[in-house]
């Protein structure tokens, strides 16, 4: 299949939906002359908002560096990031910082949590990060906490909790803020079979929400099933969408 | 994002420890070691800034510290009577005597021999007895550390009697005086009397103490009575600091103590600064992790400075308090010994190892920063 027809597609079925990220021409290289590697090729992709989207290859293919493009924290080589109808090229230093802050959720295949806060005070962050009280944002987080079924674990330290339970406390604060752009790198990779169940059918039922673009980067094929979107990647271009039909809250 | 910074820095419990001792390790050696230092040269000068009365010290321009006598001509004191501006003048015998015990055992003495007029310079605290009891025949007043020395054990009474230089004395009074260098005890007595207990020289005069006249400004009566004498003369403090800058460049004492103080700062920063450096390390993937989320790299400057002020304002407040127990729990120990304890906490000292303590947390964190703001935020998905 040729970039052409991928385009079209995507572009087909836009129209239906918000565009929330729209990629054009991306490339990204890194290092100079004989180091030189050619991570993205000329991207174009089209994130719709209220769906989930997954973007899958095998390693190295360059998901990573795409959602590292689309989430503000890495610039493009050449081409166009349009993300929530902000394009990335004239947001800069603090506003860019901001810009990731208010509207971006993240979740990491590795968590990130802090070691020293407690599950409510970690799903707080994004909150105190944009200037609410510690109080008043530990709340919030903590019906959150309720809403992705650790209410019984708020006052737990990650060291306390599974690796399962420390990927939903991660998720509850990528959602904290409600972001309309959720990005997701390989969120099951660091999980057995149960628990990346568990934590993708969690995202399927609370993350995706009209409004919110959910990416997903996985290369566990396990999870596909779980995406309105499968956007497959190689050699840094992507290869080919396909759609799929997911029954709500499977 | 205060609070979450201190979290940081308190769950991190290991490193959190070894910066705060690294800080107060410095802090309790860098003012101990000073504060020992201070000390002893205050104690140089003691018996300069314990006679009170006299804002002026005459003497021979071949005097370089207090314990550097040549002793002048009696008449000296006349010459400074003489000189315009000055109040009155009196003479002053300092020196050394040997005393000889009924036990047979000799001890050295500081004598100081003060006006027998006017008695000026007598001690001011007085613990048994009065400086007037120095008009009794053979009366001297001893300090009260050098009793303990002399007398070890041995309740505090007047009227104990011992001999120098084959003259009988008699312990009329005991008072307090500054401790001492050389440690010696500190005797009173009368200029005429101390001539006597002193071994024979031709001349007996070491100082001339001066009042200038009021509203003469004692500095200027100095000058004038270097003109006109042909002797040294200075106020009291110059007095004080010329006898301690006369130690400190011929001793080897400021370098000894600067290179126990240097080496308290050196490796009190390294323990501090290489700990905090990784302790920043520990937690650079959660620093990117909060770049990600929309933290600017003026908030992360931030919560470093922040989380190395607390560890150096603890470190600081334990190192000093370290080093203030230390010290009085030294002058507990020595409280009946009679040696005196050579610790003086001049106010520089804290004030200079808050400085220390604020330069090795500020360092320390800079050098940390470095590394956390050099983060790219898309190495959190690394
Ligand atoms: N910071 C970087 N410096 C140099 N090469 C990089 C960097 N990040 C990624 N790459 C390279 O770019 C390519 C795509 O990497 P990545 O986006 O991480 O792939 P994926 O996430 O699909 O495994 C790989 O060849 C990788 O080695
Ligand atoms: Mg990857």
């Amino acid at each position: 299949m040729n970039r052409m027809t991928v385009q079209s597609i995507a572009s087909a079925t836009a129209t239906s939906l918000a565009r929330a990220v729209v990629c054009r021409g991306v490339t990204k290289d890194f290092g100079e002359g004989d180091t030189r590697v050619q991570a993205l090729r000329g991207v174009n992709l089209d994130v719709l908002g209220g769906e989930m989207t997954l973007l899958v290859g095998e390693s190295g293919c360059g998901k990573t560096t795409l959602i590292s493009i689309v989430a503000g924290l890495l610039d493009p080589t050449a081409g166009e990031v349009t993300v929530l109808g902000q394009s990335l090229r004239h947001l800069r230093g603090r506003r860019l910082v901001q810009f990731r802050g208010q509207h971006i959720g993240f979740v990491f295949q590795q968590y990130n949590l802090l070691p020293a806060l407690t599950a409510a005070e970690n799903a707080a962050v994004p909150l105190i990060i944009s200037g609410r009280k510690r109080a008043e944002a530990v709340a919030k987080a903590r019906t959150v906490l309720e809403a992705v079924g650790l209410g019984s674990k708020v006052n737990s330290l990650p060291s306390q909790l599974s690796g399962g339970q420390q990927q939903r406390v991660a998720i509850a604060r990528a959602l904290v803020h409600e972001p309309k752009l959720l990005v997701c790198d390989e969120p099951t990779a660091a999980l057995d079979a149960h628990s990346g169940q568990t934590v993708m059918q969690l995202l399927r039922r609370v993350a995706v929400q009209p409004g919110r673009a959910v990416i997903v980067v996985t290369h566990d094929n396990r999870v596909f099933g779980y995406g309105d979107r499968i956007v497959h990647m190689s050699d840094g271009t992507i290869e080919r969408v396909e759609e799929q039909t997911v029954a709500r809250g499977s | 994002m205060n609070w979450i910074a201190l979290k940081m820095l308190t769950g991190n419990r290991a490193k959190y420890y070894a910066i705060v001792f690294g800080v107060s390790f410095a802090v309790m050696l860098m003012s101990q070691q000073a504060a020992i230092f201070a000390g002893l040269m205050r104690n140089m000068t003691s018996q300069i800034r314990d006679i009170q009365g006299a804002d002026i010290w005459a003497m021979d321009p071949s005097v370089e510290f207090v314990d550097d006598l040549t002793p002048m001509d009696d008449q000296a004191v006349m010459e400074v009577r003489s000189v315009p501006g000055v109040a009155w003048a009196i003479k002053l015998y300092y020196g050394k005597a040997r005393a000889q015990f009924q036990e047979g055992n000799f001890k050295q003495f500081i004598v100081l021999g003060i006006d027998d007029q006017t008695l000026v310079g007598a001690p001011t605290q007085m613990k048994l007895g009065s400086a007037t009891d120095l008009r009794k025949p053979d009366g001297i007043i001893l300090d009260e550390n050098g009793y303990r020395y002399l007398f070890p054990g041995q309740p505090i009474r007047l009227g104990r009697v011992f001999e120098m230089n084959d003259r009988r004395a008699e312990i009329v009074g005991i008072c307090k005086a500054s401790p001492t260098f050389q440690t010696f005890p500190v005797s009173y007595t009368t200029y005429s009397r101390a001539v006597r207990y002193a071994a024979q020289e031709r001349n007996t005069l070491s100082f001339v103490l001066a009042k200038a006249e009021e509203n003469r400004d004692p500095k200027e009566v100095c000058r004038r009575i270097e003109e006109q004498t042909g002797l040294t003369a200075m106020p009291q403090d110059d007095f004080s600091w010329k006898t301690m800058s006369y130690y400190m460049r011929r001793t080897g004492i400021p370098v000894n103590f600067g290179i126990t103080v240097l080496l308290g700062f050196i490796i009190g920063a390294s323990i501090a600064g290489q700990t905090f450096y990784l302790f920043t390390i520990d937690n650079l993937k959660h620093f990117g992790t909060l770049k990600a989320m929309g933290v600017g790299n003026l908030r992360i400057v931030g919560m470093v400075m922040l989380q190395g002020s607390v560890v150096g304002v603890l470190g600081y407040a334990i190192g000093l308090g370290m080093a203030s127990g230390f010290s009085d729990t030294m002058k507990w120990l020595l409280r009946d010994s009679g040696l005196p304890s050579a610790d003086f906490m001049a106010w520089p000292i804290p004030l200079g190892t808050a400085a220390a303590a604020g330069l090795i947390v500020f360092a320390s964190a800079l050098f940390s920063l470095r590394r956390v703001l050099a983060l790219e935020p898309a190495s959190v998905f690394r």
